[in-house]
């Protein structure tokens, strides 16, 4: 009971960054591999604000500043090379993705920073103990991809995402300012980075320049493993890969292993679904 | 009111050395319905490139009533009235035929409606979207695909995905619409539909068109006055009956 808990607070986290790859993916047609990085700053960014002691304005505050760096990335990084081939972008998003971490470990050094955001403590239920944080991770992040869902399918706005998700050049040609709802979604990608921050530092309270790697790339996978581009996807995807961590981190035998372990499973899932679970199929024009 | 609701002066593009487009010069009147043709290759698709601003000209420029246009991008081009189709079909595949035309419509003021509105789902949104609808039904009543409105746009056959893009594109409110070969893969019949539903919307909706076609019966019974390019030149220009008859023209198509 207890692991499984653990399972879905963790698949809520990586479900909030797969959910960020997803909308930036599915919208921009880009793997914005700094997306992790974008996670870190944020982190930084309520240790900073937590030295006023006010967890609100730490939260806000984070938000705030990874919607803003979010958005920059894609004026200054991306943007000028629409239009270049998929690998330029690519390796540029690798690129910011050390420039971050790099700036990170210039400004606050290598050691990690130990920061309290909320002491949640645990409540038992059904004679297991159950943290609280992950009951308020995983709620926060079932509400966020169900707002997103309807954002996207009963809004102008997500209307109009969805008519670029679909062909760019067209939808421009019908009015759409494409780079409008590109910088859109940028800005909710990162403000989902930022939250999944905060869960991070819920779960485990300390911050340093390279802990958004692990996790943008294990919520990539889940991404993937959901069918990229998909809201709902990447929140199963999320979900499952957390589940697989915790329990396999129960077994000592294989706990070693447990990345591998979900990485093959990814491996496996492409083998069998090239879309993912929920992905969509690629129609082939002939 | 300028006296040529289109005017190129000198348009050209070169991609490296290959001048696809060059000293363009086209004049189109009001509610004209005029043709653009040519071989293939000769450039035709690149001029309307070059008219929604997806390629930036290397020489000339053009005029939208009266107004220079050059250098705009592809979504204030639209807003300032011009819209087109695609040579091949530009859907959005995977959103129903209504939210195709819907999303044409949504910039248009009369359908103005805030992010915080719709996201709030105040009853303005509600109005709008309502308003919205029955504009979207009327636009595909005219093209017989009402009954088709809660399909995929994927689902559609060919014929009718043609007309579901005029449709779309009429939804922007253009002054100025481009069909880029709007009745390729149409049978007879279906082509002189479609010419008749072209003549409709011109009266209909006070437009011009310009269009390409490679259909010369279809050109000759619409266009008034005809462009003929070759290898990104103007070859020939003016009342439709004398360019076709034009002994270059002949020579272009048929090879001399």
């Amino acid at each position: 009971m207890t692991t499984a808990i653990n399972g879905l607070s963790l698949g809520g986290i990586y479900a909030m960054i797969a959910l960020g790859y997803t909308m930036v993916y599915g919208i921009a047609k880009m793997l914005n591999f700094a997306h992790g990085d974008v996670i870190m700053i944020g982190g930084y960014m309520i240790y900073v604000t937590m030295a006023t002691g006010n967890p609100l304005l730490a939260i806000a505050v984070a938000v705030l500043s990874c919607v803003i760096l979010g958005v920059t990335i894609e004026k200054v990084a991306y943007k000028p090379l629409r239009g270049a081939s998929p690998l330029a972008v690519l390796i540029t998003a690798i690129g910011i993705s050390y420039l971050l971490q790099s700036l990170a470990q210039i400004i606050f050094g290598s050691a990690a920073k130990m920061v309290t955001v909320y002491e949640l403590g645990s409540i038992q239920f059904l004679g297991a103990t159950v943290q609280l944080s992950a009951l308020v991770t995983l709620g926060v992040t079932v509400v966020v991809m169900a707002a997103l869902t309807l954002f996207v399918k009963f809004t102008r706005v997500g209307r109009a995402m969805i008519a670029v998700s679909e062909d760019r050049g067209a939808a421009q040609l019908m009015g759409i300012n494409v780079n409008g709802i590109i910088t859109l979604t940028f800005a909710i990608g990162s403000a989902l980075a930022a939250l999944a921050g905060l869960f991070y530092l819920l779960k485990a309270p300390n911050v340093s320049s390279t802990m958004g790697a692990m996790p943008g790339i294990k919520a990539f996978t889940a991404a993937v493993i959901g069918g990229i581009g998909s809201i709902p996807g990447a929140m199963l995807g999320g979900i499952l890969l957390g589940i697989v961590e915790s329990v396999s981190y129960k077994f000592a035998a294989i706990a070693p292993y447990t990345d591998a372990i979900e990485f093959s499973i990814l491996i496996i899932i492409l083998l069998v679904r090239p879309n993912g679970f929920l992905g969509k199929k690629r129609r082939e024009k002939v | 009111m300028a006296e040529y609701i289109l005017e190129t002066k000198g348009l050209g593009i070169s991609f490296g050395g290959l001048k696809a487009a060059q000293d363009v010069d086209i004049k189109i009147r009001k509610r004209q319905i005029y043709g653009l043709i040519g071989p293939n290759g000769a450039g035709k698709t690149t001029i309307f490139n070059l008219l929604t601003c997806v390629y930036k000209p290397t020489a000339g420029t053009f005029y939208l009533d009266g107004e220079e246009m050059k250098g705009l991008t592809p979504d204030k081009i639209n807003r300032k009235g011009i819209a087109r189709t695609f040579q091949n079909i530009r859907l959005f595949n995977n959103m129903t035929v209504i939210r195709n035309v819907m999303v044409g419509l949504q910039h248009r003021p009369e359908f103005k409606c805030s992010v915080i509105e719709s996201l709030l789902r105040l009853p303005r949104h509600f109005k709008v979207e309502k308003a919205m609808r029955a504009k979207a039904k009327e636009l595909l009543r005219i093209f017989d695909l009402e009954q088709d409105r809660n399909d995929l746009a994927c689902n559609l056959p060919y014929g009718k995905q043609r007309k579901l893009e005029i449709a779309r594109a009429l939804a922007t409110d253009p002054k100025l619409l481009l069909l880029d070969e709007p009745a390729a893969g149409m049978n007879p019949h279906e082509t002189e539909d479609l010419a008749h539903t072209i003549r409709k919307i011109r009266d209909g909706f006070d437009l011009t068109i310009l269009l390409i076609e490679h259909d010369m019966g279809f050109v000759s019974d619409l266009c008034d006055e005809i462009t003929v390019l070759n290898f990104g030149t103007v070859l020939a220009q003016g009342d439709t009956k004398t360019a076709l008859q034009d002994p270059e023209v002949i020579k272009a198509y048929i090879g001399g």
